[in-house]
């Protein structure tokens, strides 16, 4: 099943990942409410990796659980999208950061849940409530920003430009991901591409936003090749079990 | 940067089927859409709620404190308006 644990792994690490990110925001949020809203969204995402990891141990069975994955993997070994990975910026930063994965993030759940594989339908159904809501969080940010002051216009256009070319990724598949499609666990990422097609370009129209032109990709992060911001994550995410080994809390 | 503030949002959550909207608290949002959303976050991640009221809070008229002894006092001293002069049958429970 080691197709699965790796395919597992790399929605795993998404989650894991961007949670980090979105945390980082903890008491410096720009207001108090929405302060509170991104650290929710960020126990959602930490509780869906946690759920996600579990499952990859097991499907690996070399006894590793959700902690042995998250605290004690190098970050070649990590399998997230260079998206998530990305530094949080300003505000409009991380909202545009967040809807471009929300919106591929649930037409691939809503998929999930009629996987051949039970595990993973189960884990997908639970785990698509939240991310509802973090899409149209996401959203209605997106088009609030992007319609709304000439500074919060200039700022999210900024926010897009920057992190268009991280975009593509989320829709590559390897052989062994093919694989996973033939047998109906995994849906096809052309119609998750769909899907985030045309959420992205509603939300952008009505943000008044432009697509940008430039058709230069980044991709690496599901091979483990990533960009240099992911060291600093792990370093804080994983010092207390790199210090303490074995320690509980 | 404006300093302008986002308007004050009075905040009501009904708890479950059956029971009344009850007022948990305020806060800040741009507008409606975001007031029920910030209220979802910030009053029923620990499970409170079942359905979200907000109104702005300048739309809540309020009574005059300073006048809260002609208002109310004039019903303390009329007893007879508490129903607690009844002999309650007996076998009869939940009064």
């Amino acid at each position: 099943m080691s197709t699965l644990f790796n395919y597992i792994l790399k929605i795993g690490d998404d989650s894991l990942i961007l949670g980090h990110r979105l945390s980082e925001w903890c008491g410096h949020g720009p207001i108090l409410e929405e302060d509170i809203a991104m650290t929710n969204i960020a126990l959602d995402l930490v509780g869906q990796a946690t759920t996600l990891l579990n499952y990859a141990g097991e499907m690996e069975g070399k006894g590793r659980d959700a902690d042995a994955l998250a605290f004690l993997r190098f970050d070649r070994e990590y399998r997230n999208l260079l998206l998530v990975e990305q530094p949080n910026g300003d505000f409009g930063m991380t909202m545009m950061r967040q809807f471009l994965f929300d919106a591929y993030r649930l037409p691939l759940l809503e998929r999930l849940q009629k996987s051949s594989d039970v595990s993973l339908a189960a884990i997908a159904e639970k785990s698509l409530k939240e991310t509802k809501y973090h899409l149209k969080h996401s959203s209605e940010w997106v088009i609030r920003l992007g319609d709304g002051t000439e500074e919060s216009h200039r700022r999210v256009q900024d926010a897009l430009d920057t992190l268009w070319r991280y975009t593509d990724e989320l829709f590559q598949e390897d052989d062994a991901e093919k694989e996973l499609v033939v047998s109906g666990v995994i849906p096809p990422m052309s119609e998750i591409r769909e899907a985030w097609n045309a959420n992205v370009n509603r939300v952008l129209e009505e943000a008044t936003l432009t697509i940008p032109t430039n058709n230069w990709k980044h991709s690496g992060g599901r091979k483990g090749m990533h960009s240099e911001h992911l060291g600093y994550i792990l370093a804080e995410l994983q010092y207390m079990q790199r210090a303490y080994p074995n320690m509980e809390w | 940067m404006s300093k302008k503030e986002w308007p004050l949002w009075e905040v009501f959550i009904r708890s479950k089927a059956g029971l009344n909207h009850k007022h948990v608290g305020s806060l800040r949002a741009a507008d409606a859409t975001m007031a029920v959303e910030n209220a979802r976050d910030v009053y029923t991640r620990r499970s409170e709620g079942i359905s979200i009221w907000v109104v702005e809070s300048m739309n809540i008229h309020a009574s005059d404190p300073a006048e809260a002894d002609s208002l109310f006092e004039p019903a303390d001293s009329k007893v007879y308006r508490h129903p607690t002069f009844y002999d309650v049958p007996d076998g009869i429970s939940h009064m």
